[in-house]
Protein backbone atom coordinates (compact mmCIF):
# COMPACT_ATOMS: atom_id res chain seq x y z
CA UNK A 1 0.00 0.00 0.00
CA UNK A 2 0.92 3.17 -0.90
CA UNK A 3 0.18 5.95 2.25
CA UNK A 4 0.73 9.50 2.64
CA UNK A 5 0.62 10.82 6.19
CA UNK A 6 0.02 14.24 6.85
CA UNK A 7 2.08 15.69 9.94
CA UNK A 8 1.95 19.06 11.39
CA UNK A 9 4.67 20.84 13.23
CA UNK A 10 3.22 22.59 16.24
CA UNK A 11 4.83 24.33 19.44
CA UNK A 12 6.17 22.53 22.03
CA UNK A 13 3.47 21.48 24.91
CA UNK A 14 5.24 23.24 27.58
CA UNK A 15 6.15 26.28 25.02
CA UNK A 16 5.27 29.34 27.00
CA UNK A 17 3.14 30.68 24.35
CA UNK A 18 2.82 34.52 24.10
CA UNK A 19 0.32 36.87 21.82
CA UNK A 20 2.06 38.91 18.97
CA UNK A 21 1.40 42.64 19.34
CA UNK A 22 -1.55 42.82 17.93
CA UNK A 23 -3.60 40.16 19.52
CA UNK A 24 -4.27 38.05 16.44
CA UNK A 25 -1.61 35.00 16.87
CA UNK A 26 1.06 33.47 18.48
CA UNK A 27 4.55 34.80 18.74
CA UNK A 28 6.85 32.20 16.59
CA UNK A 29 10.06 32.61 18.84
CA UNK A 30 9.29 29.11 21.06
CA UNK A 31 10.14 25.62 20.47
CA UNK A 32 8.13 23.27 18.08
CA UNK A 33 7.72 19.32 18.08
CA UNK A 34 5.40 16.75 15.90
CA UNK A 35 1.60 16.93 16.86
CA UNK A 36 1.09 13.94 19.08
CA UNK A 37 -1.76 11.97 16.98
CA UNK A 38 0.58 12.86 13.39
CA UNK A 39 3.18 9.91 15.18
CA UNK A 40 0.90 7.97 16.09
CA UNK A 41 -0.18 8.32 12.39
CA UNK A 42 3.15 7.87 11.13
CA UNK A 43 3.77 4.82 12.96
CA UNK A 44 0.78 3.03 12.26
CA UNK A 45 2.21 3.80 8.25
CA UNK A 46 5.58 2.49 9.48
CA UNK A 47 4.21 -0.79 10.76
CA UNK A 48 1.58 -1.60 7.46
CA UNK A 49 4.11 -0.74 4.89
CA UNK A 50 6.24 -3.44 6.98
CA UNK A 51 3.31 -5.94 6.86
CA UNK A 52 1.79 -5.14 3.50
CA UNK A 53 4.46 -3.79 1.94
CA UNK A 54 4.64 -0.57 -0.15
CA UNK A 55 5.71 2.75 0.48
CA UNK A 56 5.61 5.87 3.27
CA UNK A 57 5.24 9.26 2.00
CA UNK A 58 5.34 12.56 4.94
CA UNK A 59 4.10 15.70 4.01
CA UNK A 60 3.76 19.21 5.83
CA UNK A 61 2.67 22.36 4.57
CA UNK A 62 4.54 25.20 7.60
CA UNK A 63 7.07 27.69 7.43
CA UNK A 64 11.14 27.24 7.39
CA UNK A 65 11.04 25.44 10.50
CA UNK A 66 8.44 22.95 9.78
CA UNK A 67 10.64 20.73 7.67
CA UNK A 68 12.30 19.78 10.98
CA UNK A 69 9.24 17.58 11.23
CA UNK A 70 9.94 15.40 7.95
CA UNK A 71 13.53 15.30 8.66
CA UNK A 72 12.44 13.66 11.95
CA UNK A 73 10.02 11.12 9.84
CA UNK A 74 12.26 10.01 7.37
CA UNK A 75 14.60 9.02 10.24
CA UNK A 76 12.05 6.89 11.11
CA UNK A 77 11.46 5.02 8.50
CA UNK A 78 9.62 6.89 5.68
CA UNK A 79 10.69 6.94 2.20
CA UNK A 80 10.07 9.90 0.77
CA UNK A 81 8.92 13.76 2.13
CA UNK A 82 6.62 16.46 -0.12
CA UNK A 83 7.35 19.85 1.92
CA UNK A 84 4.93 22.75 1.43
CA UNK A 85 7.41 25.81 1.94
CA UNK A 86 6.28 28.83 2.92
CA UNK A 87 4.72 31.33 5.59
CA UNK A 88 1.43 31.49 4.00
CA UNK A 89 0.37 27.81 5.41
CA UNK A 90 0.51 29.71 8.81
CA UNK A 91 -2.98 30.35 10.28
CA UNK A 92 -4.47 28.58 7.42
CA UNK A 93 -8.44 27.31 8.23
CA UNK A 94 -8.28 23.21 7.62
CA UNK A 95 -10.45 23.85 4.32
CA UNK A 96 -7.74 25.53 2.42
CA UNK A 97 -4.95 23.27 4.33
CA UNK A 98 -6.46 20.65 2.66
CA UNK A 99 -7.30 21.80 -0.14
CA UNK A 100 -2.79 22.53 -0.81
CA UNK A 101 -2.17 19.46 0.37
CA UNK A 102 -4.54 17.40 -1.96
CA UNK A 103 -3.27 19.89 -4.77
CA UNK A 104 0.60 18.80 -3.61
CA UNK A 105 -0.67 14.94 -4.42
CA UNK A 106 -2.63 15.13 -7.25
CA UNK A 107 -0.49 13.51 -9.62
CA UNK A 108 0.31 10.75 -7.17
CA UNK A 109 -1.77 7.49 -6.50
CA UNK A 110 -2.28 6.95 -3.07
CA UNK A 111 -4.19 4.03 -1.22
CA UNK A 112 -4.50 5.68 1.98
CA UNK A 113 -3.91 9.45 3.67
CA UNK A 114 -3.66 9.41 7.08
CA UNK A 115 -3.99 12.45 9.41
CA UNK A 116 -3.77 13.09 13.07
CA UNK A 117 -7.10 13.41 14.44
CA UNK A 118 -6.86 16.80 15.91
CA UNK A 119 -4.03 19.25 15.78
CA UNK A 120 -2.83 20.47 19.24
CA UNK A 121 -2.36 24.30 18.12
CA UNK A 122 -5.17 25.14 15.93
CA UNK A 123 -7.56 21.75 17.05
CA UNK A 124 -10.08 22.17 14.37
CA UNK A 125 -10.06 18.72 13.83
CA UNK A 126 -11.13 18.44 10.33
CA UNK A 127 -8.33 19.00 8.61
CA UNK A 128 -8.24 15.01 7.43
CA UNK A 129 -12.43 15.01 6.80
CA UNK A 130 -11.75 17.66 4.26
CA UNK A 131 -9.38 16.21 2.42
CA UNK A 132 -11.20 12.79 2.08
CA UNK A 133 -14.02 15.49 0.55
CA UNK A 134 -11.40 17.30 -1.88
CA UNK A 135 -9.78 13.99 -3.05
CA UNK A 136 -13.76 12.44 -3.06
CA UNK A 137 -12.63 9.83 -1.05
CA UNK A 138 -14.37 7.85 1.54
CA UNK A 139 -13.00 8.32 5.10
CA UNK A 140 -13.24 7.26 9.62
CA UNK A 141 -12.27 9.10 12.05
CA UNK A 142 -10.46 8.70 15.34
CA UNK A 143 -9.31 4.97 14.59
CA UNK A 144 -7.20 3.32 16.36
CA UNK A 145 -6.39 -0.19 14.62
CA UNK A 146 -5.82 -0.83 10.85
CA UNK A 147 -6.16 -4.38 9.20
CA UNK A 148 -6.05 -5.58 5.84
CA UNK A 149 -9.07 -7.31 4.69
CA UNK A 150 -9.34 -8.50 0.96
CA UNK A 151 -9.67 -5.35 -0.85
CA UNK A 152 -10.16 -3.18 1.97
CA UNK A 153 -9.31 -2.17 5.69
CA UNK A 154 -10.59 -3.27 9.13
CA UNK A 155 -10.79 -0.70 11.07
CA UNK A 156 -11.47 -0.23 14.28
CA UNK A 157 -12.74 3.02 15.34
CA UNK A 158 -13.05 4.70 19.32
CA UNK A 159 -16.39 6.26 20.02
CA UNK A 160 -17.02 8.19 23.58
CA UNK A 161 -17.19 6.90 26.76
CA UNK A 162 -15.21 3.39 26.60
CA UNK A 163 -17.30 2.28 23.32
CA UNK A 164 -15.70 1.29 19.61
CA UNK A 165 -17.31 0.37 15.98
CA UNK A 166 -15.66 -1.47 13.63
CA UNK A 167 -15.80 -0.50 9.92
CA UNK A 168 -15.21 -2.28 6.33
CA UNK A 169 -13.53 0.26 4.71
CA UNK A 170 -12.83 0.37 0.54
CA UNK A 171 -9.76 1.57 -0.60
CA UNK A 172 -8.34 4.49 -1.28
CA UNK A 173 -9.56 6.41 2.19
CA UNK A 174 -8.72 9.18 4.42
CA UNK A 175 -8.01 7.83 7.84
CA UNK A 176 -7.83 10.49 10.97
CA UNK A 177 -5.60 8.37 13.45
CA UNK A 178 -6.28 8.60 17.37
CA UNK A 179 -2.76 8.15 19.47
CA UNK A 180 -2.47 4.85 21.69
CA UNK A 181 -3.08 2.43 18.87
CA UNK A 182 0.65 1.63 18.98
CA UNK A 183 3.90 2.24 20.77
CA UNK A 184 5.54 4.98 19.02
CA UNK A 185 9.50 3.94 18.21
CA UNK A 186 12.18 5.98 18.16
CA UNK A 187 14.57 7.23 14.95
CA UNK A 188 18.16 5.38 15.16
CA UNK A 189 20.99 6.65 14.37
CA UNK A 190 21.50 4.54 10.89
CA UNK A 191 17.68 5.89 10.13
CA UNK A 192 19.13 9.39 11.14
CA UNK A 193 22.06 8.90 8.88
CA UNK A 194 19.95 7.19 5.48
CA UNK A 195 17.45 10.41 6.05
CA UNK A 196 20.23 12.32 4.95
CA UNK A 197 19.72 10.73 0.71
CA UNK A 198 15.97 10.57 1.48
CA UNK A 199 14.14 12.23 -1.48
CA UNK A 200 11.93 15.76 -0.46
CA UNK A 201 9.94 16.97 -3.08
CA UNK A 202 9.39 21.09 -2.38
CA UNK A 203 6.38 22.88 -3.62
CA UNK A 204 5.80 26.39 -2.71
CA UNK A 205 2.47 28.73 -2.59
CA UNK A 206 2.41 29.52 -5.77
CA UNK A 207 2.51 25.97 -6.46
CA UNK A 208 -1.19 25.05 -5.08
CA UNK A 209 -2.22 29.04 -4.38
CA UNK A 210 -5.00 28.02 -6.81
CA UNK A 211 -6.31 25.13 -5.68
CA UNK A 212 -6.07 27.00 -2.04
CA UNK A 213 -9.01 29.82 -2.61
CA UNK A 214 -9.52 31.99 0.44
CA UNK A 215 -9.59 31.65 3.87
CA UNK A 216 -13.58 31.04 5.12
CA UNK A 217 -12.59 32.19 8.84
CA UNK A 218 -11.00 34.85 9.87
CA UNK A 219 -9.43 34.81 13.50
CA UNK A 220 -10.25 38.44 14.76
CA UNK A 221 -8.73 38.14 18.09
CA UNK A 222 -6.57 35.99 20.34
CA UNK A 223 -6.57 36.17 24.07
CA UNK A 224 -6.22 34.69 27.32
CA UNK A 225 -9.49 33.10 28.48
CA UNK A 226 -10.97 34.36 31.76
CA UNK A 227 -10.96 32.31 34.18
CA UNK A 228 -14.64 31.86 35.42
CA UNK A 229 -13.72 29.80 39.07
CA UNK A 230 -12.20 31.33 42.16
CA UNK A 231 -9.19 29.50 42.42
CA UNK A 232 -7.22 29.57 45.52
CA UNK A 233 -3.62 30.08 44.88
CA UNK A 234 -1.09 27.94 47.15
CA UNK A 235 2.84 28.35 46.57
CA UNK A 236 6.18 27.77 48.52
CA UNK A 237 8.08 25.71 49.42
CA UNK A 238 6.99 21.93 49.37
CA UNK A 239 6.68 21.67 53.07
CA UNK A 240 4.98 24.20 53.11
CA UNK A 241 2.38 23.94 50.65
CA UNK A 242 1.68 20.59 51.77
CA UNK A 243 1.12 21.57 55.07
CA UNK A 244 -1.44 23.81 53.35
CA UNK A 245 -3.22 21.26 51.53
CA UNK A 246 -3.74 18.86 54.45
CA UNK A 247 -5.01 21.65 56.72
CA UNK A 248 -7.35 22.26 53.59
CA UNK A 249 -8.65 18.60 53.31
CA UNK A 250 -8.66 18.83 56.98
CA UNK A 251 -10.64 22.18 57.77
CA UNK A 252 -12.28 22.82 54.80
CA UNK A 253 -13.08 19.62 52.70
CA UNK A 254 -13.40 17.39 55.42
CA UNK A 255 -11.84 14.41 53.29
CA UNK A 256 -9.53 13.24 56.02
CA UNK B 1 -36.71 35.57 8.53
CA UNK B 2 -33.85 33.62 9.21
CA UNK B 3 -33.19 30.26 10.80
CA UNK B 4 -30.91 28.79 13.37
CA UNK B 5 -31.16 25.16 12.51
CA UNK B 6 -29.92 22.29 15.12
CA UNK B 7 -28.92 19.16 13.91
CA UNK B 8 -29.48 17.09 16.96
CA UNK B 9 -27.83 13.64 17.17
CA UNK B 10 -29.31 10.17 18.37
CA UNK B 11 -28.66 6.94 18.91
CA UNK B 12 -30.78 4.26 19.24
CA UNK B 13 -33.45 6.83 19.56
CA UNK B 14 -31.52 7.61 22.65
CA UNK B 15 -30.70 11.68 22.34
CA UNK B 16 -27.25 12.77 23.06
CA UNK B 17 -27.60 15.67 26.15
CA UNK B 18 -25.85 18.02 24.04
CA UNK B 19 -28.19 18.34 21.74
CA UNK B 20 -30.22 20.18 24.36
CA UNK B 21 -27.23 22.64 25.28
CA UNK B 22 -26.96 23.38 21.39
CA UNK B 23 -30.42 24.17 21.72
CA UNK B 24 -30.20 26.67 24.07
CA UNK B 25 -27.25 28.05 22.04
CA UNK B 26 -29.60 28.20 19.58
CA UNK B 27 -32.39 30.13 21.23
CA UNK B 28 -30.10 32.68 23.07
CA UNK B 29 -28.38 33.28 19.27
CA UNK B 30 -31.86 33.33 17.76
CA UNK B 31 -33.29 35.73 20.66
CA UNK B 32 -30.44 38.46 20.10
CA UNK B 33 -30.42 38.46 16.27
CA UNK B 34 -34.72 37.79 15.73
CA UNK B 35 -34.27 34.71 14.15
CA UNK B 36 -36.25 31.71 14.23
CA UNK B 37 -35.36 27.92 15.70
CA UNK B 38 -35.38 24.87 13.51
CA UNK B 39 -34.21 21.04 14.75
CA UNK B 40 -33.55 18.21 12.89
CA UNK B 41 -33.39 14.92 14.11
CA UNK B 42 -32.16 12.52 11.78
CA UNK B 43 -31.82 8.63 11.87
CA UNK B 44 -34.09 5.54 11.14
CA UNK B 45 -36.91 5.10 14.14
CA UNK B 46 -36.53 8.43 15.63
CA UNK B 47 -40.31 9.54 15.98
CA UNK B 48 -40.02 9.31 19.91
CA UNK B 49 -36.84 11.28 19.78
CA UNK B 50 -38.48 13.95 17.67
CA UNK B 51 -41.10 14.25 20.19
CA UNK B 52 -39.32 14.79 22.66
CA UNK B 53 -37.37 17.56 21.23
CA UNK B 54 -40.36 18.79 19.66
CA UNK B 55 -41.28 20.18 23.54
CA UNK B 56 -38.32 22.43 23.18
CA UNK B 57 -39.26 26.34 22.16
CA UNK B 58 -38.82 25.35 18.43
CA UNK B 59 -40.53 26.78 15.46
CA UNK B 60 -40.21 23.20 13.74
CA UNK B 61 -38.71 19.72 13.86
CA UNK B 62 -38.00 18.03 10.99
CA UNK B 63 -37.21 14.07 10.69
CA UNK B 64 -35.12 13.01 8.14
CA UNK B 65 -35.82 9.88 7.81
CA UNK B 66 -34.29 6.66 5.61
CA UNK B 67 -33.48 3.27 6.18
CA UNK B 68 -29.89 3.58 5.34
CA UNK B 69 -29.39 6.05 7.80
CA UNK B 70 -30.57 3.41 10.71
CA UNK B 71 -27.00 2.94 11.36
CA UNK B 72 -24.62 6.05 11.13
CA UNK B 73 -22.15 6.98 8.57
CA UNK B 74 -20.86 10.13 7.34
CA UNK B 75 -21.92 9.49 3.73
CA UNK B 76 -25.26 8.72 4.53
CA UNK B 77 -25.92 11.50 6.88
CA UNK B 78 -24.06 14.05 4.91
CA UNK B 79 -25.20 13.29 1.47
CA UNK B 80 -29.17 13.39 3.28
CA UNK B 81 -27.89 16.52 5.49
CA UNK B 82 -26.80 18.60 1.66
CA UNK B 83 -30.70 17.33 0.05
CA UNK B 84 -32.26 18.71 3.42
CA UNK B 85 -30.58 22.16 3.35
CA UNK B 86 -31.01 22.61 -0.39
CA UNK B 87 -34.87 22.09 0.41
CA UNK B 88 -34.96 23.99 3.67
CA UNK B 89 -32.03 27.13 3.71
CA UNK B 90 -30.75 28.01 6.74
CA UNK B 91 -28.57 30.61 7.70
CA UNK B 92 -26.73 29.11 11.16
CA UNK B 93 -26.43 25.57 11.38
CA UNK B 94 -25.53 24.46 14.88
CA UNK B 95 -24.75 20.89 15.92
CA UNK B 96 -23.37 19.46 18.99
CA UNK B 97 -19.30 18.91 18.87
CA UNK B 98 -19.35 14.99 19.29
CA UNK B 99 -17.35 12.23 17.96
CA UNK B 100 -20.01 11.85 15.58
CA UNK B 101 -20.60 15.22 14.29
CA UNK B 102 -16.25 15.43 14.19
CA UNK B 103 -16.76 12.62 11.75
CA UNK B 104 -19.48 14.37 9.08
CA UNK B 105 -20.39 17.62 9.79
CA UNK B 106 -16.98 19.03 7.96
CA UNK B 107 -17.91 17.08 5.13
CA UNK B 108 -21.27 18.44 4.67
CA UNK B 109 -20.23 21.99 4.95
CA UNK B 110 -17.21 21.59 2.44
CA UNK B 111 -19.77 19.54 -0.05
CA UNK B 112 -21.81 23.32 0.49
CA UNK B 113 -18.24 25.02 -0.25
CA UNK B 114 -19.16 26.52 3.13
CA UNK B 115 -16.34 26.79 6.10
CA UNK B 116 -17.10 25.40 9.55
CA UNK B 117 -16.06 26.99 13.02
CA UNK B 118 -15.29 23.73 15.22
CA UNK B 119 -15.86 23.65 19.08
CA UNK B 120 -17.25 26.74 19.89
CA UNK B 121 -17.78 27.76 24.11
CA UNK B 122 -19.65 31.02 23.53
CA UNK B 123 -20.48 33.56 21.04
CA UNK B 124 -20.88 37.39 20.52
CA UNK B 125 -22.75 39.75 18.60
CA UNK B 126 -20.69 42.31 17.65
CA UNK B 127 -22.30 45.18 15.51
CA UNK B 128 -24.26 43.23 13.48
CA UNK B 129 -21.85 40.22 12.95
CA UNK B 130 -22.05 36.98 15.08
CA UNK B 131 -18.54 36.04 16.04
CA UNK B 132 -17.41 32.94 17.37
CA UNK B 133 -15.53 31.66 20.76
CA UNK B 134 -13.24 29.08 20.68
CA UNK B 135 -10.39 27.75 22.44
CA UNK B 136 -6.90 27.05 20.68
CA UNK B 137 -3.51 26.15 21.93
CA UNK B 138 -4.84 23.65 24.12
CA UNK B 139 -6.93 25.91 26.12
CA UNK B 140 -3.79 28.17 26.76
CA UNK B 141 -5.79 31.12 24.56
CA UNK B 142 -9.15 31.74 23.39
CA UNK B 143 -10.10 33.06 19.79
CA UNK B 144 -12.88 35.10 18.45
CA UNK B 145 -13.79 33.85 14.87
CA UNK B 146 -15.95 34.90 12.17
CA UNK B 147 -16.77 33.91 9.01
CA UNK B 148 -15.31 35.70 5.72
CA UNK B 149 -18.22 34.48 2.88
CA UNK B 150 -22.14 33.57 2.68
CA UNK B 151 -24.09 31.65 4.83
CA UNK B 152 -25.01 29.03 5.58
CA UNK B 153 -22.62 28.84 8.31
CA UNK B 154 -22.38 25.90 10.16
CA UNK B 155 -20.78 25.70 13.99
CA UNK B 156 -20.38 23.11 16.01
CA UNK B 157 -20.70 23.70 20.06
CA UNK B 158 -18.28 21.97 23.00
CA UNK B 159 -19.96 19.77 25.05
CA UNK B 160 -20.60 21.91 28.68
CA UNK B 161 -20.68 25.53 26.85
CA UNK B 162 -23.82 26.03 27.74
CA UNK B 163 -26.55 24.39 30.34
CA UNK B 164 -29.00 22.23 28.78
CA UNK B 165 -31.18 22.42 31.69
CA UNK B 166 -31.47 25.97 30.44
CA UNK B 167 -33.13 24.92 27.01
CA UNK B 168 -36.81 26.62 26.60
CA UNK B 169 -39.95 24.52 26.35
CA UNK B 170 -42.95 25.49 24.03
CA UNK B 171 -46.20 26.29 25.49
CA UNK B 172 -47.01 23.25 22.74
CA UNK B 173 -45.26 20.84 21.61
CA UNK B 174 -42.98 22.17 17.87
CA UNK B 175 -44.49 20.75 14.88
CA UNK B 176 -42.76 18.11 13.19
CA UNK B 177 -42.58 17.31 9.56
CA UNK B 178 -41.00 14.16 7.84
CA UNK B 179 -38.50 14.30 5.46
CA UNK B 180 -37.54 11.58 3.57
CA UNK B 181 -33.90 11.65 2.62
CA UNK B 182 -33.86 10.15 -1.32
CA UNK B 183 -30.14 8.39 -0.85
CA UNK B 184 -28.81 6.69 -3.93
CA UNK B 185 -27.76 2.73 -2.42
CA UNK B 186 -23.86 4.03 -3.95
CA UNK B 187 -23.97 7.26 -1.64
CA UNK B 188 -22.54 5.28 1.62
CA UNK B 189 -19.26 3.14 0.81
CA UNK B 190 -18.20 2.39 4.29
CA UNK B 191 -20.01 -0.57 6.10
CA UNK B 192 -19.81 -0.06 9.73
CA UNK B 193 -20.82 -3.06 12.43
CA UNK B 194 -22.56 -2.77 16.31
CA UNK B 195 -20.57 -0.73 18.36
CA UNK B 196 -19.36 -2.28 21.68
CA UNK B 197 -17.38 -2.31 24.84
CA UNK B 198 -13.96 -3.77 25.59
CA UNK B 199 -14.36 -6.33 28.30
CA UNK B 200 -15.33 -5.65 31.54
CA UNK B 201 -13.12 -3.79 33.50
CA UNK B 202 -11.97 -4.49 36.81
CA UNK B 203 -12.15 -1.08 38.25
CA UNK B 204 -14.71 1.08 38.88
CA UNK B 205 -13.88 4.67 39.35
CA UNK B 206 -17.02 5.88 39.31
CA UNK B 207 -17.23 4.93 43.23
CA UNK B 208 -13.84 6.30 44.36
CA UNK B 209 -14.52 9.39 46.75
CA UNK B 210 -10.62 10.34 46.53
CA UNK B 211 -9.11 9.91 43.04
CA UNK B 212 -5.12 10.87 42.32
CA UNK B 213 -4.94 11.64 38.85
CA UNK B 214 -1.66 11.64 36.72
CA UNK B 215 -0.63 13.03 34.00
CA UNK B 216 2.11 13.75 31.66
CA UNK B 217 3.83 16.17 34.29
CA UNK B 218 5.05 12.96 35.87
CA UNK B 219 7.80 12.51 33.38
CA UNK B 220 8.90 9.30 33.97
CA UNK B 221 6.70 6.01 34.48
CA UNK B 222 9.41 5.22 37.29
CA UNK B 223 7.48 7.95 39.27
CA UNK B 224 3.99 7.02 39.55
CA UNK B 225 4.96 5.03 42.28
CA UNK B 226 4.91 8.56 44.57
CA UNK B 227 1.80 9.05 43.02
CA UNK B 228 0.33 5.55 44.11
CA UNK B 229 1.91 6.26 47.72
CA UNK B 230 0.11 9.59 47.50
CA UNK B 231 -2.97 7.85 46.53
CA UNK B 232 -2.30 4.91 49.35
CA UNK B 233 -1.92 7.39 52.00
CA UNK B 234 -5.00 9.11 51.04
CA UNK B 235 -7.41 6.09 50.53
CA UNK B 236 -8.14 6.78 47.26
CA UNK B 237 -7.97 5.31 43.33
CA UNK B 238 -4.88 6.13 40.84
CA UNK B 239 -6.24 7.36 37.65
CA UNK B 240 -4.62 9.34 34.78
CA UNK B 241 -4.95 11.51 31.57
CA UNK B 242 -4.88 9.76 28.45
CA UNK B 243 -0.85 10.17 27.90
CA UNK B 244 -0.34 8.17 30.38
CA UNK B 245 -2.30 5.21 29.36
CA UNK B 246 -1.42 5.62 25.71
CA UNK B 247 2.42 5.13 26.98
CA UNK B 248 1.01 1.91 28.73
CA UNK B 249 1.60 3.23 31.95
CA UNK B 250 -1.52 2.76 33.29
CA UNK B 251 -4.73 0.37 31.91
CA UNK B 252 -7.41 2.42 30.00
CA UNK B 253 -9.87 1.77 32.24
CA UNK B 254 -8.07 4.06 34.62
CA UNK B 255 -8.15 6.73 31.61
CA UNK B 256 -10.25 9.66 32.32
CA UNK B 257 -11.56 11.76 29.78
CA UNK B 258 -14.19 12.24 26.64
CA UNK B 259 -13.02 8.40 25.87
CA UNK B 260 -12.61 7.02 28.83
CA UNK B 261 -14.22 7.09 32.69
CA UNK B 262 -16.42 10.17 33.70
CA UNK B 263 -15.78 10.59 37.67
CA UNK B 264 -17.31 13.07 40.35
CA UNK B 265 -15.44 11.91 43.48
CA UNK B 266 -15.28 14.15 46.81
CA UNK B 267 -11.64 15.29 45.76
CA UNK B 268 -10.03 14.49 42.41
CA UNK B 269 -6.70 15.54 42.95
CA UNK B 270 -4.65 16.20 38.90
CA UNK B 271 -0.96 16.08 39.36
CA UNK B 272 1.01 17.71 36.13
CA UNK B 273 -2.54 17.63 34.03
CA UNK B 274 -2.61 20.87 31.90
CA UNK B 275 -6.88 20.72 31.56
CA UNK B 276 -7.51 19.79 28.03
CA UNK B 277 -11.21 19.96 27.58
CA UNK B 278 -11.57 16.09 26.86
CA UNK B 279 -9.59 15.34 29.83
CA UNK B 280 -12.23 18.12 32.16
CA UNK B 281 -15.18 16.50 30.72
CA UNK B 282 -14.22 13.38 32.49
CA UNK B 283 -13.73 15.78 35.85
CA UNK B 284 -15.50 18.86 36.14
CA UNK B 285 -18.12 17.43 38.30
CA UNK B 286 -15.36 16.27 41.08
CA UNK B 287 -16.98 18.21 44.16
CA UNK B 288 -13.34 19.68 44.87
CA UNK B 289 -10.19 19.77 42.64
CA UNK B 290 -6.48 20.15 43.79
CA UNK B 291 -4.37 20.65 40.72
CA UNK B 292 -0.78 20.71 41.33
CA UNK B 293 0.89 21.98 38.06
CA UNK B 294 4.17 24.26 37.52
CA UNK B 295 2.63 26.57 34.83
CA UNK B 296 -0.04 29.36 36.65
CA UNK B 297 -1.23 29.30 33.11
CA UNK B 298 -2.58 26.03 33.09
CA UNK B 299 -6.25 25.46 32.27
CA UNK B 300 -6.71 23.12 35.03
CA UNK B 301 -6.94 26.02 37.18
CA UNK B 302 -10.09 27.10 35.69
CA UNK B 303 -12.04 24.30 37.42
CA UNK B 304 -9.62 24.06 40.64
CA UNK B 305 -10.63 25.08 43.91
CA UNK B 306 -7.02 25.24 45.03
CA UNK B 307 -4.13 25.95 42.59
CA UNK B 308 -0.63 24.75 43.54
CA UNK B 309 1.96 26.32 41.36
CA UNK B 310 4.93 24.27 41.90
CA UNK B 311 6.87 20.79 41.10
CA UNK B 312 4.98 17.58 41.63
CA UNK B 313 7.78 15.87 41.90
CA UNK B 314 8.55 18.11 45.07
CA UNK B 315 5.58 18.36 46.41
CA UNK B 316 4.12 15.09 46.67
CA UNK B 317 6.54 13.62 48.16
CA UNK B 318 5.73 16.03 50.98
CA UNK B 319 1.91 15.65 50.98
CA UNK B 320 2.48 11.67 51.22
CA UNK B 321 4.68 12.63 54.28
CA UNK B 322 2.59 14.92 55.65
CA UNK B 323 -0.60 12.96 55.51
CA UNK B 324 1.46 10.15 57.16
CA UNK B 325 1.58 12.41 59.88
CA UNK B 326 -1.48 13.76 60.64
CA UNK B 327 -3.12 10.11 60.32
CA UNK B 328 -0.43 9.12 63.20
CA UNK B 329 -1.33 12.07 64.87
CA UNK B 330 -5.24 11.50 64.58
C1 LIG C 1 -10.92 12.91 20.49
C2 LIG C 1 -9.99 13.06 21.64
C3 LIG C 1 -10.22 12.33 22.79
C4 LIG C 1 -9.40 12.48 23.89
N1 LIG C 1 -9.69 11.80 25.03
C5 LIG C 1 -8.99 12.06 26.14
C6 LIG C 1 -9.35 11.46 27.39
O1 LIG C 1 -10.30 10.67 27.49
N2 LIG C 1 -8.62 11.77 28.48
C7 LIG C 1 -7.56 12.64 28.44
O2 LIG C 1 -6.94 12.89 29.49
N3 LIG C 1 -7.18 13.19 27.27
C8 LIG C 1 -7.87 12.93 26.13
N4 LIG C 1 -7.47 13.50 24.96
C9 LIG C 1 -6.17 14.21 24.90
C10 LIG C 1 -6.21 15.63 25.42
O3 LIG C 1 -6.54 16.50 24.35
C11 LIG C 1 -4.83 16.07 25.95
O4 LIG C 1 -3.85 15.90 24.96
C12 LIG C 1 -4.40 15.29 27.20
O5 LIG C 1 -5.44 15.29 28.17
C13 LIG C 1 -3.15 15.93 27.78
O6 LIG C 1 -2.68 15.18 28.89
P1 LIG C 1 -1.80 15.83 30.03
O7 LIG C 1 -2.52 16.98 30.64
O8 LIG C 1 -1.37 14.74 30.93
O9 LIG C 1 -0.48 16.29 29.24
P2 LIG C 1 0.03 17.74 28.84
O10 LIG C 1 -1.02 18.48 28.12
O11 LIG C 1 1.34 17.52 28.20
O12 LIG C 1 0.25 18.48 30.23
C14 LIG C 1 1.27 18.21 31.13
C15 LIG C 1 1.17 19.24 32.25
O13 LIG C 1 2.13 18.93 33.27
C16 LIG C 1 2.69 20.15 33.74
N5 LIG C 1 3.99 19.79 34.31
C17 LIG C 1 5.11 19.38 33.66
N6 LIG C 1 6.09 19.11 34.53
C18 LIG C 1 5.61 19.35 35.77
C19 LIG C 1 6.15 19.25 37.08
N7 LIG C 1 7.39 18.84 37.31
N8 LIG C 1 5.36 19.59 38.13
C20 LIG C 1 4.08 20.03 37.92
N9 LIG C 1 3.52 20.13 36.70
C21 LIG C 1 4.27 19.79 35.64
C22 LIG C 1 2.76 21.05 32.54
O14 LIG C 1 2.80 22.41 32.93
C23 LIG C 1 1.48 20.67 31.79
O15 LIG C 1 0.40 21.51 32.17
C24 LIG C 1 -8.28 13.36 23.84
C25 LIG C 1 -8.05 14.09 22.68
C26 LIG C 1 -8.89 13.96 21.59
C27 LIG C 1 -8.63 14.81 20.38
N1 LIG D 1 -0.07 22.38 8.02
C1 LIG D 1 -0.27 21.06 8.04
N2 LIG D 1 0.64 20.22 7.45
C2 LIG D 1 0.45 18.88 7.46
N3 LIG D 1 -0.60 18.29 8.05
C3 LIG D 1 -1.53 19.07 8.65
C4 LIG D 1 -1.42 20.48 8.67
N4 LIG D 1 -2.48 20.97 9.34
C5 LIG D 1 -3.22 19.91 9.72
N5 LIG D 1 -2.65 18.76 9.31
C6 LIG D 1 -3.13 17.38 9.54
O1 LIG D 1 -4.49 17.43 9.89
C7 LIG D 1 -4.71 16.92 11.19
C8 LIG D 1 -5.84 17.62 11.87
O2 LIG D 1 -5.60 19.01 12.01
P1 LIG D 1 -6.73 20.04 12.45
O3 LIG D 1 -7.83 19.95 11.47
O4 LIG D 1 -6.05 21.38 12.46
O5 LIG D 1 -7.15 19.64 13.82
C9 LIG D 1 -3.35 17.03 11.88
O6 LIG D 1 -3.24 16.06 12.90
C10 LIG D 1 -2.40 16.76 10.71
O7 LIG D 1 -2.27 15.37 10.46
Amino acid sequence: MKILVCIKQVPQKDAPLKLNESGTWVREDVSYEVNEPDAYALEEALRQKEKNGGEVVVITAGPARAQQVLREALAKGADRAIYLEGDEFVGLDSASTAKAIAAAVKSENFDLVFTGLQSDDYGYAQTGVLLAEVLGWPHSTIILHIAKEGEGLKLKRELESGYFQDLDMPLPAVLTIQSGGNKLRYATLLGIKQAKNKPMTRLQWKDVEAAVGRNGLKIEKLYIPEKHKRTETIEGPPAEVARKIVDKMRNEMRIL
Amino acid sequence: MSTVLVITEQRDGKLNRVSFETIVAAQKIAADKGWMVQAVVIGGDIASAAAEVAAKKLEKVYQVTSSKLAQYTADGYAAALKSFLAQKPATLVLFPHTYQVRDFAPKLALSLERPLISDVIGYKSESGKLVFTRQMFQGKFAADVSFTGEPPYFVTVQAGSFRGDQAENGASAAPIETVNAALESSAVRVKPHDIYKEAKQAVDLTQAEIIVSVGRGIKEQKNLEMASKLAEALGGELAASRPICDAGWLPIERQIGSSGQTVSPKLYLALGISGAIQHLVGMKGSRSVIAINKDPEAPIFDVADIAVVGNLLEIVPALTEELKKAKAEA
